[in-house]
């Protein structure tokens, strides 16, 4: 067994994961990244998707909502708002978020303003990585 | 003098409300551990954060982040937080007297003023000023970081399209259990942090920053709204619960105050009576001889 790195995953209702794994595979600002053991100090945003991390045959996977997160002394943080991962994920919920997304980025086309188009297209990509976790259970 | 049956029915009254605060005392209490472990659980995450803006904000320039954007005050919103029901004491009257001392203060210098209310009490007091922009009610109770992020968000978007000019967050801070504070503090623009000295400077230089750390400040700054939002909004929601457990605690005390009263008035009335009874029963006697 090779090094390890402890992930930190720590969300407003508190620590969500904390313990030591072999990789960590994170949706970052510019593409998906990796993070072993020992890697250099880091920082990056976090976008919505999926985090996932391996110990040793296990495999877990979190829906991550914006965020960022650092890495430094062997240590993986995540800051981000919400972490859920699939068993936890209320799929109605998301379901319902989605068609109301999808609903008013339809309407959207024609008038509403940027700002609102833009929350509209947050909450479509929430409600899709949600789903998406939700279903790799 | 009142009746036997007046004063007697008066103090059973009097014991069932003092069961029913009694009640409310323990139900608060057991509500206010759960708020104090929401705030036990918040805080990880909002010191991280506090750290990191204030590593990233040391070098950079206010002058590039829209959400930074010192103007001209010429409108203020403010933000004021408040619980969604009532019978907490002074609790919500203080927040929402600081809130017109604060909107006095600023239409005296020629500024507008408009309210955001979030939390019903606050919504229903301020209605009569007619500067309500938005409120958001019957969340107090049961909200999440999505609640905030909503709030914070609309409040951004104002900011950013010039509606506004400033805003700042008016709500009860939780002190103590036995001391709520109402506060203001202000949101928008976002302040630089003052903290970042020049040791922890050099400490972040050693970073990779992915994407520049001028792009990452403008995906945290809406986070960091989302933060302070969702801070005034623990804080209320612990002080409520703190406050109307004094606030219960206190009417359980009057009331058997109330009681111990009542029964000595009680106690009279009956011994006036039976000295009566026996003055009539000795004035017969004494008729009959």
């Amino acid at each position: 067994m090779g090094q390890q790195i402890r992930l930190e995953v720590v969300t407003p209702a508190g620590a969500k994961v904390n313990e030591d794994v072999d990789i960590v595979n994170a949706p970052g600002f510019g593409g998906d990244f990796g993070v072993l053991a020992n890697h250099a100090p880091f920082l990056s945003t976090i976008k919505i998707g999926t985090l996932t991390y391996e110990n040793g045959k296990k495999r877990e996977a979190l829906m991550v909502s914006g965020g960022f997160c650092e890495v430094s002394n062997n240590k993986i943080t995540f800051l981000v708002e919400s972490a859920e991962k699939g068993h936890e994920i209320d799929v109605d919920r998301a379901l319902k978020a989605k068609e109301r997304a999808e609903k008013r980025l339809a309407q959207a086309a024609q008038q509403i303003e940027n700002f609102n188009r833009k929350r509209a297209e947050v909450a479509l990509q929430r409600a899709l990585a949600r789903l998406k976790v939700a279903n790799t259970k | 003098m009142a009746s036997l049956k007046e004063v007697k029915t008066k103090i059973s009254g009097v014991k069932k409300t003092a069961q029913i605060t009694k009640a409310m005392n323990m139900v608060a209490a057991a509500k206010l551990r759960g708020a104090q472990e929401k705030m036990e659980a918040f805080r990880p995450y909002a010191a991280k954060f506090d750290e990191a803006m204030s590593n990233l904000s040391g070098g950079a320039n206010t002058t590039g982040f829209p959400l930074m954007e010192v103007r001209d005050e010429k409108t203020v919103e403010l933000v004021v937080v408040t619980s969604d029901r009532g019978l907490c004491g002074s609790f919500n009257a203080n927040i929402i007297k600081l809130a017109l001392v604060k909107m006095a203060e600023y239409e005296a210098s020629g500024k507008k003023v408009s309210f955001v209310c979030v939390g019903k009490k606050g919504s229903q007091a301020l209605k009569k000023t007619g500067l309500v922009r938005k409120s958001y009610r019957d969340i107090m109770s049961n909200f999440q970081m999505y609640n905030a992020r909503e709030i914070a968000t609309d409040v951004a978007a104002e900011f950013l399209s010039g509606a506004t000019d400033k805003v700042e967050i008016i709500y009860g801070q939780f002190k103590s259990v036995a001391i709520q504070r109402p506060e203001v503090s202000a949101i928008l623009p976002v302040q630089p942090k003052s903290g970042a000295s020049s040791t922890e400077k050099k400490f972040s230089g050693d970073y990779i920053y992915e994407p520049s750390t001028e792009e990452i400040m403008d995906v945290l700054q809406p986070l960091y709204l989302n933060v302070i939002v969702y801070h005034a909004m623990l804080e209320v929601g612990a002080s409520e619960h703190a406050a109307r457990m004094t606030a219960m605690d206190n009417a359980t005390n009057a009331c058997k105050d109330m009681v111990r009263n009542l029964t000595i008035v009680y106690n009279k009335a009956r011994q006036a009576a039976v000295t009566s009874e026996l003055m009539d029963i000795v004035g017969g006697a004494e008729a009959l001889k």
